[in-house]
């Protein structure tokens, strides 16, 4: 039953750090640009280990922000992995202790949470080391090689790597639209109201970290009012 | 100094969202609305963070659009988060080397 081990965690993991290196490296090139030092970055990738959260926290950081905004956003915007890590408490093998779940609960992030969720069997400790390795190697890797190597660049390369994250973003946001009307329900409200705040200058003593933090919110309120999720769907 | 205190910050908080509920969640949340709005905050974060930033990503509106463009084309064929990222990238860096000569 429990036959996965820190070799299969390591193969499984591949894939996703050979593609978290790349999208670091554009998200390192993009951070320097908003003024946030390179060594910062390459600590903030390895403690992190989150893309989203990376991309709203410089923003806060580079305006400037609040300490209770930076925590709020991040909280906001990570709260998914507070689903995935009680999702994944289902399926952990008995011999997990709390020093090994504390130690594993590290590498959730979307992609390591979704390879790990559809692993058939219970979760080993070794296995979901494993698994987290190569991510998260390649997602510091890929930040140290963006911050300081990105200038060797030329300019038009490293100005078209800005987009990099917000394609991943998009490969994560359009299958989801597609699959269910809930899902672009709250895309919709969150990015009209989003647009609301940014651009009505009524808003315009609101800072970018609140306003991710308002339209997300409110956004996914609206779907969970207008299409309810039934029980075990939230899994996902 | 202050750049310290926003890492501690965005570190504790996003380990303690991962650590406390692996560690000691035992059971399953069963209200509705609040699955519905946990299951609905990861897309709806991530759009209000793609859209109006990504047509700003490459500090020019012609080759971000490309970029748009193409992520959602290959967004829409379920293609995988690397090659969609890849796609942009390269979508917005052609165009903003085909532009000049227009």
């Amino acid at each position: 039953m429990e036959a996965y081990g820190y070799r299969e965690g390591l193969r499984d993991g591949l894939p996703i750090g050979l593609g978290y290196l790349s999208v670091s490296f554009g998200f390192a090139i993009w951070a320097v640009k908003q003024g946030i030092p390179g060594l910062i970055l390459v600590v903030l990738s390895g403690t992190n280990l989150t893309s989203a959260g990376q991309v709203a926290g410089v923003t806060v950081m580079a305006a400037g922000g609040l300490l209770v905004e930076l925590a709020l956003t991040e909280l906001v915007i990570n709260l998914r992995y507070a689903l995935m890590s009680v999702t994944l408490t289902q399926k952990l093998s008995p011999r997990f202790s709390l020093l090994q779940r504390m130690a594993a609960s590290f590498f959730v992030t979307d992609e390591i949470f979704a390879v790990a969720s559809t692993r058939r069997g219970l979760l080993t400790f070794p296995y979901m080391m494993g698994l987290g390795c190569l991510p998260w190697i390649g997602w510091t890797l890929g930040t140290a090689l963006g911050a300081f190597a990105g200038t060797l660049l030329p300019a038009a390369l490293s100005a078209a790597l800005g987009i990099a994250i917000y394609g991943m973003f998009m490969a994560i946001l359009v299958p989801g639209a597609l699959e269910e009307k809930g899902v672009l329900l709250a895309i919709c409200a969150s990015v009209a109201l989003g647009l609301i705040l940014r651009y009505v200058p009524l808003f315009s003593f609101l800072s970018e970290g609140f306003v991710i933090i308002i339209s997300a919110v409110a956004g996914a309120c609206v779907a969970a009012w207008l299409k309810p999720v039934k029980a075990g769907e939230g899994d996902a | 100094m202050k750049l310290y205190l926003y890492l501690l910050v965005m570190a504790g908080v996003t380990y303690l969202i991962r650590m406390l509920p692996l560690a000691f969640f035992r059971k399953k949340i069963t209200n509705p609305f609040l699955l519905g709005v946990l299951h609905y905050m990861p897309y709806a974060v991530l759009g209000t963070m793609t859209v109006p930033a990504i047509f700003t990503s490459t500090g020019e509106p012609i080759s971000a659009v490309a970029g748009f463009v193409a992520a959602l084309l290959l967004g829409l064929k379920r293609r995988s988060l690397i090659e969609v990222a890849l796609a942009a990238t390269a979508a917005a860096y052609v165009t903003s080397l085909v532009l000049p000569l227009f």
